[in-house]
């Protein structure tokens, strides 16, 4: 079974990568009870944290700002 | 952390709040189906960010909540038996069954272990061979191909002393089912995203049509939340009832193809009943017969067991919707997470745990926002 130690922003544990299609060191990976279900996939984590941030920006130009 | 800190812009959600705000011109009913976004939605006040015409109404995606007492009462049964060791995940220890926890199980003798994963339970078998090693197999699409690669493993690596205690439930036939309650409010939800990492959003498309109902497959940080509720508000405005997905750096339209396959190789869809609720056809998996060697519920001779649940508790209706943890009159009184007297109140992930845990019994609600 492969398995591989996954990095929790400090805490290492190890999980199983079998349900994950060639897992490089360096990818983000979602882990549920020791198993890896899921890589983030990066281009659409930029896409919508972009979406979410021009959102944001174009709200202060026509937004007055609360205080 | 990467992929987390960015979805917790304060500022961000602010402006997606206004956004939601200038959206809604009427009331709308959204319902949350998994427990973790229930957490995430009580402990970050997403609620309080929302306009009064946006109601966020808490579904039944809790796994501990909906398992029903029957199968605890079980667990305990088997728990019990000086040959076991029973592992199980550590929020369901908690859980009352008819007569005490399994706490109380372990207290009295019994040898009850907490797992982190079910593979763990294969070590403790391989280490304890005169022993029967049992898992309380609970939770949602999400964890059957954990659970499903344990028993896998367990036949091919001739490990005999394993077997687990299955109650797995299903998310579609659940959503359907309220959809089709005459009480129904729930107006669009916002789908599981971890479910639908594994299991994909393909399935979803026929129930939004067939109920015209949005659903918006939606992750867990504050950021997802509203952005979800946002997309949900702006198809109900618009008269849409489509299959959106907000999670897509999680979620493949297609779920995790091989998780999939190691689900259909170990379980079949059975009818389930889920606590407060009562049985939904269809609605969950067990183990194939040619598994049975590893289904405690054949392995062990338990009788029929049946379990009545306390006649206050509205667990069933804050699960679909209907009410919320503070209409009850035992919340937060006779019920509490200490003294849990029904389905959602036993675990973190429950509505009404939520509630008690970030304090919403102590605050008064914010203006223009009604108790249901």
């Amino acid at each position: 079974m492969r398995m591989g130690r996954i990095d929790y922003g400090g805490i290492t544990r190890d999980a199983c990568l079998e349900y994950i299609p060639d897992p490089q060191i360096g990818d983000y990976v979602m882990v549920h009870v020791g198993f890896a279900i899921s890589k983030v996939d990066p281009e659409e984590a930029a896409r919508t944290y972009r979406y979410l941030s021009e959102l944001g920006e174009l709200d202060e130009l026509t937004m007055p700002e609360t205080t | 952390m990467k992929y987390v800190d960015e979805y917790r812009d304060q500022k961000v959600a602010e402006k997606l709040a206004v956004e939601i705000r200038r959206a809604a011109t009427r009331h709308w009913t959204i319902m949350e189906v998994c427990g973790g976004q229930t957490h995430s939605i009580v402990k970050y006040g997403i609620d309080y960010l929302l306009p009064k015409e946006v109601e966020l109404v808490h579904g039944p995606g809790c796994p501990v909540c909906v398992t029903p007492l029957e199968m605890i009462d079980r667990a305990h049964a088997i728990a019990r038996r000086p040959d076991v060791i029973f592992c199980s995940f550590g929020d369901m220890l908690r859980v009352p069954g008819s007569t005490g926890d399994l706490f109380q199980v372990k207290a009295a003798g019994g040898d009850v272990r907490i797992v982190y994963s079910p593979l763990d339970c294969l070590k403790i078998a391989a280490a304890n061979p005169k022993k029967t090693v049992v898992f309380f197999a609970i939770g949602f699409e999400t964890t059957a191909p954990a659970n499903a690669m344990a028993v896998w493993q367990a036949k091919a690596q001739s490990i005999r002393n394993f077997s687990v205690l299955v109650s797995h439930v299903l998310v579609p036939p659940a959503i359907a089912a309220i959809l089709e309650s005459p009480d129904n409010r729930v107006q669009a939800f916002l789908g599981p995203g971890h479910v639908c990492a594994v299991m994909g959003h393909r399935e979803y498309a026929p129930i939004g049509s067939r109920y015209r109902t949005p659903i918006v497959i939606t992750g867990f940080e504050p950021l997802d939340l509203l952005e979800g509720t946002l997309m949900a508000v702006r198809q109900l405005e618009q008269g849409r009832s489509e299959v959106e997905n907000q999670y897509a750096r999680a979620v493949d339209p297609e779920g995790n193809i091989g998780a999939q396959q190691m689900v259909r190789r170990m379980f079949e869809v059975c009818d389930r009943a889920w606590r407060g609720i009562g049985i939904i056809p269809q609605s969950g998996y067990r183990l194939k017969d040619e598994f049975c060697d590893y289904d405690a519920e054949q392995i062990f001779e338990l009788g029929l067991i049946h379990a009545p649940e306390p006649a206050i508790c509205i667990s069933g209706q804050v699960l679909t919707g209907l009410r919320k943890p503070h209409d009850c009159p035992a919340f937060a009184k006779g019920c509490t997470p200490q003294n849990p007297l029904g389905a959602t109140m036993v675990s973190a992930e429950g509505a009404c745990a939520a509630y008690y845990n970030y304090g919403r019994h102590l605050v008064a609600l914010p203006s223009g926002r009604e108790r249901a």
